[in-house]
């Protein structure tokens, strides 16, 4: 059978380093297939999470050869085989233990956005159409490979003033509900730092979910908050009801 | 021997935070209870996530002849009539309230022309009755779930694994945890606690079911002494992938034959026209899985050792529509396109029937203040779930465990906490650090899974069962000493080692109900009694613990009241 070197960061929050590993390599194996062989056979503590296998759950998210990705979903035949592959935990969330990092920040973000509130009255009869552009942005596993892109989260952590895509998704997901009856607009200009994104596209490129992001999630909202505080006329009205 | 433990107190403690564990947290925070939820994984990764097909609820969108006494007969016939009937009532007078009640928290459904949550049809269910979300509904469902529990405010203990409750003078008294992050200990002060746990799929070597899936709910209340019943009932899916070797056993949902996927063997024969030509590809479970089996078994399987599904009849863009993540999941895993031709798809373990012994209403199992909802509990699926049921049996089930445990926390006076009995959690949880085994629980576990796929699986014989108890006991030993490497800190080789002694309890378990049960019913097939039989019909299986040894006992079968037994009659 053949074999192929994985390259894994072996670590803690403090000290680490990258460890090879050599692996049988099966048809139509993926990184996670590998690095469970590490773990059944080779290093019983390598610490990895991981759930459904299936690229559905959002929890195998690790940089495979310098690329967020979901190890579930990548095929070692995809790689080049004659180097090692190095498999690093994501970037933009502090170490916990080799390829687990501490993701709790995300679930705190998420804490701060209101949840969808039906407009009083409501007749519960949705069209098709409304819901396909919804369930576009209801599709994310929260696997939260766009937040470790997002150069305003890796470069810059700027955690304590941006929400990253993955949020701007889920509000996304709540204000085209065709239902819904609060506003985010405001949340999302002074709390969740929407105007630091200069849509560079990263998270796109990344989701497994095939989720169009920056052109369907991030810039809707961007204009709805451009036409909620910057529009003239708006702006104006505001002016003279005086609020 | 030791206070280096952290304390949390609540009134109701949930174990597990899938559907319905989240469903039952959402309720006892509704009742006023202070609630904390404790799960294994990371928020929204449990396995509800992975439900693709859909809710059943007889609303009647789709076909207006649906009502609660079809779902209800169709459950109990799917069962073969060991359900619990006061369950699948309440089960299918509930479920469509509870799947309004998600939409109003924010779930997204397809829709009918009309604007209504769209139904589609499935295995053993009469009539349209699916309300999905495309193949992702389990997602829609557990991420509605979770965000209203964020915002409600409910306490989340996560990556924290339960390995023990403590009982005061047989009532529940909390529950002894620890961190897997950090390998820290914590005790749960709680006046009653809901076991959510889910299944028990990864004691089987091909099974659809993730790594948390190891029994550890149904193990805590045994050892806890509340009975267990109808472990003999396995669901094996009839559709898991087969190939290539990394996927085998992933689901493929039964919404393609939902949507007409059709069967095929080798030769091309739909052998479905053989096993079931009524009701074909839609066939319950039990069923198809069989004879995909058999057809394999008799030769005419595919090169992997599978039957052909074909969806590809359909027009691509309506396949794509309608099972999005199986196109991307075949594409993906297995290069093969759906919409052009067929998947190679075999048995996997699924499901557990059994469990958790509850009561019909209330869902207490059989100790005070302990009870359980969905798939960690027993009664509602008999001895067959339909597909779509589980679902459903979460929120209903979900609720009502939610309800009775805040009432019950409500009237109990606090129980305290036996700090012997801590000890003893702290000293099992830690001893594989200290043992001088060479045995690493990853091989024990390998060698768990060889003998309950081969030994206890689809179809079962008296010497395969009495051989699988020689061989788990066998095993049991060798785990007793199995040591760990490395830390305390984030360390799956220790966490590996105390999820076998869970699953070591429910393979026992399934595996002396089997034994026990000489007749073929529903998901529980033996070669050697091929047929139904009218007295086991009356008898439910329970295992309980006594004097530190597992004892079964027989339980006669609830007889159904006469406007029950008149629906059941009706066609």
């Amino acid at each position: 059978m053949a074999e192929a070197t994985l390259r894994v960061f072996r670590g803690d929050s403090n000290n680490g380093k990258t460890i090879d590993y050599r692996v049988p390599v099966a048809p139509g194996m993926v990184v996670l297939d590998a690095l469970h062989y590490i773990q059944g056979y080779l290093a019983p503590d390598l610490a990895v999470r991981w759930n459904c296998k299936a690229g559905k759950c959002g929890s195998c998210s690790a940089e495979v050869n310098g690329r967020p990705r979901l190890t579930c979903k990548t095929r070692m035949d995809e790689l080049p085989q004659d180097q090692p592959i190095t498999v690093l935990p994501m970037k933009s969330f502090p170490r916990i233990k080799d390829l687990v990092t501490d993701v709790s920040w995300n679930y705190r973000v998420n804490r701060k956005i209101p949840a969808f509130a039906p407009r009083s009255g409501v007749e519960w009869k949705i069209s098709q159409l409304d819901v396909d552009r919804v369930q576009e942005f209801r599709k994310c596993i929260e696997c939260f490979l766009c937040q470790d892109v997002c150069h305003v989260l890796r470069e810059h952590d700027k955690k304590e003033q941006f929400a990253g895509p993955r949020f701007f998704v889920r509000i996304a997901g709540l204000e085209m509900h065709p239902l819904d009856a609060h506003n985010r607009a405001g949340l999302l200009k002074d709390q969740l730092g929407l105007g630091l994104c200069n849509i560079t596209k990263c998270c796109t490129e990344v989701c497994p979910e095939e989720i169009r992001i920056t052109d369907n999630a991030i810039i809707p909202l961007k204009e709805r908050v451009v036409d909620e505080f910057y529009d003239p006329l708006t702006m104006f009205f505001r002016k003279i009801r005086g609020r | 021997m030791t206070t280096n433990y952290e304390t949390r107190e609540h009134d109701v403690l949930i174990i597990g935070a899938g559907g319905a564990g989240l469903r039952a947290s959402l309720e006892a925070l509704a009742q006023g209870a202070s609630v904390g939820v404790v799960c294994k994984s990371l928020l929204g990764k449990a396995h509800t996530v992975m439900a693709e097909g859909g809710i059943a609820a007889a609303m009647a969108n789709v076909d207006a002849a649906d009502n609660w006494k079809t779902h209800f007969r169709d459950t109990m016939r799917g069962g073969k009539f060991l359900n619990n009937w006061r369950m699948a009532q309440l089960h299918a007078q509930e479920s469509p309230d509870r799947v309004r009640e998600l939409e109003q928290w924010g779930a997204l459904f397809d829709r009918t022309e009309n604007g209504d949550i769209l139904q589609r049809a499935f295995g053993g269910h009469t009539f349209k009755r699916l309300c999905h979300v495309g193949d992702r509904t389990g997602l829609e469902m557990i991420r509605t779930l979770q965000d209203r529990g964020v915002q409600q405010g409910i306490d989340v203990y996560m990556e924290c694994t339960v390995t023990r409750l403590l009982t005061d003078s047989g009532r529940v008294a909390g529950a002894f945890a620890y961190w897997r992050e950090t390998g820290r200990l914590i005790v749960f002060k709680a006046k009653s606690i809901v076991i959510a746990t889910g299944g028990i799929g990864k004691a089987w070597r091909i099974t659809s079911n993730s790594w948390e899936y190891t029994g550890d709910g149904m193990a805590l209340a045994y050892e806890a002494g509340a009975e267990l019943m109808d472990m003999e009932f396995v669901q094996f899916h009839p559709t898991g992938m087969v190939w290539p070797p990394g996927v085998q056993g992933i689901l493929v949902t039964e919404a393609v034959r939902g949507e007409g996927g059709i069967l095929r063997n080798k030769a091309g024969e739909r052998f479905m026209e053989k096993y079931d030509p009524k009701r074909m590809e839609l066939s319950t479970r039990d069923v198809v899985a069989r004879s995909i089996y058999t057809e394999v078994k008799e030769g005419r399987g595919t090169e992997h050792g599978g039957a052909y599904l074909d969806i590809s009849h359909k027009p691509a863009e309506y396949v794509k529509k309608k099972l999005p993540s199986m196109y991307h999941q075949f594409k993906e895993l297995a290069d093969v396109d759906i919409t052009k031709g067929p998947m190679e798809v075999g048995p996997t373990c699924h499901y557990m029937m059994g469990g958790i012994r509850v009561d019909a209403e209330t869902t207490q199992s059989t100790i005070l203040g302990l009870f359980a909802a969905g798939e960690a509990a027993a009664g509602l699926h008999g001895s067959n779930r339909l597909g779509g049921n589980s679902l459903s049996d979460l929120l209903v089930f979900g609720r009502r465990a939610g309800l009775f445990a805040a009432e019950y926390a409500k009237r109990a006076s606090p129980a305290s906490i036996d700090s012997v009995q801590i000890e003893q959690a702290e000293k099992e949880l830690l001893a594989p650090f200290s043992s001088t085994g060479a045995e690493s629980p990853y091989a024990i576990h390998r060698d768990l899974q060889e003998v309950m796929q081969n030994l206890v699986g689809i179809y079962r014989t008296k010497e395969d069962l009495q051989r699988a108890l020689v061989e788990l006991e066998k095993l049991k030993a060798l785990a007793a000493k199995a040591g760990v490497e490395g830390s305390r800190l984030f360390n799956p080789g220790w966490h590996l080692s105390y999820d076998l002694r869970a699953m070591f309890i429910v393979s026992e378990a399934v595996t002396h109900s089997a034994l026990a049960r000489t007749e073929s019913r529903g998901a529980h097939s033996r070669i050697d009694y091929p047929n139904l039989d009218t007295v086991w019909e009356k008898k439910h299986n329970i295992i309980v613990r006594e004097s530190g040894a597992m004892k079964r006992r027989e339980s006669p079968v609830e007889e159904l009241p006469e406007e029950l037994k008149r629906i059941l009659a009706q066609d």
